[in-house]
């Protein structure tokens, strides 16, 4: 059986929340484990504020903004569509941006490697992707945007047993 | 407000103790980022407490979170403590290395 959605939303702060919980609900019929949907869920999450903040430069909402001059918390118009595809037992999630794009993507792939460290944040985002799901593609093209693609397989008890 | 703020953050013996929400985002990353640190200055914490016991979501602005108050407290001495966590959140404080600097304590 095979299911597909997607949205479009403005690139601001406040949509993070309903991305997750979008595509939570998309996946809900598969009958997840709480755990892949967490899984699902924080990889959603990373993805969407990395377009938001990363790809658009709306920085309005996030942490630490407040320690920001004025002119770096404006609203820049852009949109972050999200994609997702079931397929069997097979999600697929792409998050895409048409946003500044991406310089040197296997540099912005490292673990602890942010652009924004004024923001607080830990430089973790492509790390947990990678980690909570089970295959990830970043294409980007610098001033053109950036496309991230997530695979995982819908199977309960497989991550009990891959615990520790 | 006011008593939302001293509903979740609270200093015991110059612990600082933070509940937090059932949703670790960088909305709330922020906010908690932000008032955590202007306990730490006034009211002498040395030691800051996360129960996630009400948590079922954070993301990489949690870490971030951690990290910034562990840096802040950790050339004074200060440790972090991390309770109630389950095993989602567990595993987040894993893969980024972060159960190597903060103790994850058993409930």
């Amino acid at each position: 059986m095979r299911n597909e959605m997607e949205v479009v939303f403005d690139a601001v702060a406040d949509n993070e929340a309903f991305a997750r919980v979008a595509v939570a609900a998309f996946v809900a019929r598969q009958n997840p484990t709480l755990e892949e949907m967490a899984d699902i869920k924080t990889a959603v999450s990373e993805a969407v504020t990395n377009a938001i903040i990363h790809g658009y430069g709306n920085l309005h909402g996030y942490t630490g903004n407040r320690r920001l001059p004025q002119e770096r918390l404006i609203i820049h118009p852009g949109k972050v569509r999200l994609h997702c595809v079931l397929d069997g037992d097979m999600l697929h999630i792409e998050v895409s941006d048409t946003g500044k794009g991406i310089q040197d993507v296997e540099k912005a792939m490292e673990p602890l490697y942010t652009t924004l460290p004024e923001l607080e944040r830990s430089g973790m985002g492509f790390a947990f992707m990678e980690a909570f799901m089970d295959d990830l593609e970043v294409e980007s093209e610098p001033d053109q945007g950036t496309v991230v693609r997530m695979k995982k397989k819908m199977e309960a008890g497989d991550w009990i047993a891959g615990e520790d | 407000m006011e008593q939302t703020v001293t509903e979740l953050f609270r200093v015991i013996d110059h612990c600082l103790m933070i509940r937090l929400p059932e949703e670790v985002d960088h909305y709330r990353a922020g906010y908690i980022s932000e008032t955590a640190d202007k306990m730490l200055y006034d009211e002498e914490v040395q030691n800051v407490v996360f129960d996630f016991e009400k948590t079922r979501f954070m993301d990489s602005s949690g870490i971030g979170m951690i990290m910034g108050r562990y840096r802040k407290i950790s050339c004074f001495g200060g440790r972090i403590y991390c309770i109630h966590a389950d095993r989602q959140i567990r595993r987040i404080l894993k893969i980024s290395g972060l159960d190597k600097i903060v103790e994850v304590l058993e409930s």
